[in-house]
């Protein structure tokens, strides 16, 4: 007689430790968020098996509707896709159409309180998106756009995926080691895999916490965004059509903000570890906002907002046996590029899911490890992060490293090592290790010496 | 081009690459079509047509720096590039990113196949009329 298999909560049970746990043809993967991440791992994880002739169940949880205007329908954030985002996809074979990308990005405006630089793609090639993550702020009407997120869960659905719109309530584990999922008034249903991408900003992750002993919710900051509308005319008269507004000013709370345009909109975004809405404020007020903004533009008149809370220091143990956790909920890269991190750890799951195994030790050796890389990297960009704000307050070394910048746009694009350091930190594209080794190159380290002296001389005659 | 068009366009007949240019990068066809050429003794030999999602320029980011072929715009094109940096670096971190490089790579190698198997055919073809 076939035994029972019980529900038993995460953390009333030994779990089982090592396990020979493969997924075979007819398992069924559960995939609870239907965020990028989730769409990620749904999309390669049914990539892979299709390389190796599995046949699998992928069922996405979602209750969320993309194509639903303001924050019921939006994952919030700042919605910005790198440059190595989309040509890491493109070779991938997913690229972005029009109807997604809001404005293809080929510029990025750099301001601190001593000055601005602007720095540019080769040939103006247009590298980096903006989108939508939902369906546009509350209030929007005629828009041409589709929600980013949803044309990623469509791209994980046209490759199999079953897209089920339950709220799921409820997580435990079966005897047999499988997992058990149940959403509000729905029947409970069992899963070989589990991956958790729910993101930050739900309750679903408390569900995790109380049941899994070992894994803990990463380290959170929390961000200001607004949405202004200014209309197509006025974007590309005042800020520029394909331009990202990126600003370090010496604000205390605020470490970076930048000003977003979309197809008629603007996104407003604020990152820091002191926000609030007086640093909001000083923000929206300070001089160099007024300056690309345009003259009748009011501050106080915003479409829509949102203070969404970020992962800036990745959750431990994020795996467990037939469970990943992806996403926010597990690691993203300190503030930038957080749909590049949900692509890349998605991935990794999903290759290892597939190609290693399901088993607690298959993701500790293999996804693990990628994670733990990222982990260290992040780490490297608190200590360029730190080194920025000790610029920031500097107006004379503000204006060196503006300068830098300004005077290497004669150079030929291999010898522009502070614009590229600096467009490594604007845009994410590149892994702050790399970046932070780019600064103590020989000549990036005498020009920049050079620059402050000139400064320093310049305050001081 | 709309504003959420990524990438670069080229008009019509736009050379994208020479043969024998330094190449430090691949491209994917975004929109429209690229022919791939080489050049013989002034002549153009055309080798193939690319057409939306196929990459083209790859050859010179593993074998080289240098175009082993030219590449040229038909009709319009709009094309994203790969910087050679970031790829082989995501090849390091990720090395299933080159799945489905070897996977055209592989179609391409079996369309020359049946191209050679074709001009071989035509060539015994030719060989035994003279003959008879």
């Amino acid at each position: 007689m076939k035994k029972l298999a019980l529900p038993i909560p995460f953390g009333k049970m030994n779990q089982p430790r090592l396990s020979s746990a493969r997924l075979e043809d007819g398992s069924r993967v559960a995939v609870i968020g239907g965020g990028p991440a989730g769409s990620f791992f749904s999309y390669f994880l049914l990539d892979f098996a299709q390389k190796v002739d599995l046949k699998l169940q992928v069922d996405v949880y979602e209750p969320r509707d993309f194509s639903v205007a303001g924050p019921a329908g939006c994952n919030m954030c700042a919605g910005i896709v790198s440059e190595s985002v989309i040509q890491m996809l493109a070779v991938e074979g997913v690229t972005f159409p029009p109807t997604v990308v809001q404005r293809g990005m080929d510029t990025y405006v750099v301001y601190t309180d001593a000055g601005k630089a602007r720095l540019e793609t080769p040939a103006l090639e247009k590298r980096i998106g903006t989108v939508f993550r939902g369906a546009g702020p509350l209030g929007i009407q005629g828009n041409e756009w589709r929600s980013f997120d949803g044309f990623l869960l469509e791209k994980a659905v046209q490759k199999g995926a079953n897209l089920l719109r339950g709220r799921v309530e409820e997580v435990s584990r079966l005897e047999d080691g499988r997992v058990q999922v149940k959403t509000r008034g729905g029947a409970a249903q069992s899963y070989d895999l589990l991956a958790v991408s729910a993101g930050v900003n739900t309750n679903i992750l408390k569900i995790f916490q109380d049941v899994d002993a070992d894994y803990r919710q990463p380290g959170l900051v929390q961000t200001f965004t607004r949405e202004y509308y200014l209309g197509k005319k006025k974007i590309e008269s005042y800020l520029g059509e394909h331009t990202i507004h990126f600003f370090m000013l010496n604000i205390p709370g605020l470490d970076f903000a930048a000003i977003v345009p979309k197809g008629d909109y603007v996104t407003v975004a604020l990152l820091g570890d002191g926000l609030n809405k007086d640093v909001f404020e000083a923000f929206l007020n300070s001089s160099p906002v007024k300056e690309c903004m345009p003259p009748d533009w009011k501050p106080e008149e915003y479409a829509c907002h949102c203070s969404p809370r970020i992962n800036i220091h990745g959750a431990a143990h994020p795996y467990a046996e037939r469970m990943v956790v992806l996403g926010d909920a597990g690691i993203s890269r300190l503030y930038k590029d957080g749909i590049g991190a949900a692509y890349r750890a998605a991935k990794y799951a999903a290759a290892t899911a597939v190609l290693q195994g399901i088993g607690e030790e298959d993701f500790k050796r293999d996804f693990w490890r990628s994670y733990r890389n990222m982990e260290y990297d992040n780490i490297t960009g608190k200590v360029l992060f730190t080194v920025v704000r000790l610029i920031k307050p500097r107006r004379f070394a503000c204006h060196a490293f503006v300068q830098m910048m300004v005077d290497e746009q004669r150079k030929p694009a291999d010898q522009r090592r502070m614009s590229r350091f600096v467009w490594g930190m604007c845009t994410g594209s590149a892994p702050y290790r790399e970046i932070f080794l780019s600064a103590f190159n020989p000549s990036f380290l005498s020009q920049w010496l050079l620059h402050l002296g000139s400064s320093l001389v310049r305050r001081t005659g | 081009m709309k504003t959420g068009d990524l990438g670069a366009e080229y008009p019509d007949g736009a050379l994208i690459f020479r043969q024998g240019d330094k190449g430090d990068c691949m491209y994917v066809v975004l929109e429209g079509k690229v022919e791939v050429y080489l050049e013989r003794d002034g002549q153009v030999v055309p080798i193939r047509m690319c057409r939306e999602g196929d990459f083209l320029g790859e050859m010179a980011l593993f074998q080289g720096e240098v175009r082993s072929a030219s590449a040229r715009s038909v009709g319009g094109v709009r094309l994203l590039t790969v910087d050679k940096k970031n790829f082989l670096r995501r090849i390091k971190e990720d090395p299933t990113m080159a799945f489905r490089l070897v996977q055209e790579l592989s179609k391409r190698i079996r369309e020359l196949d049946e191209d050679l198997a074709v001009l071989s055919r035509a060539l015994q073809d030719c060989m035994n009329e003279q003959i008879n």
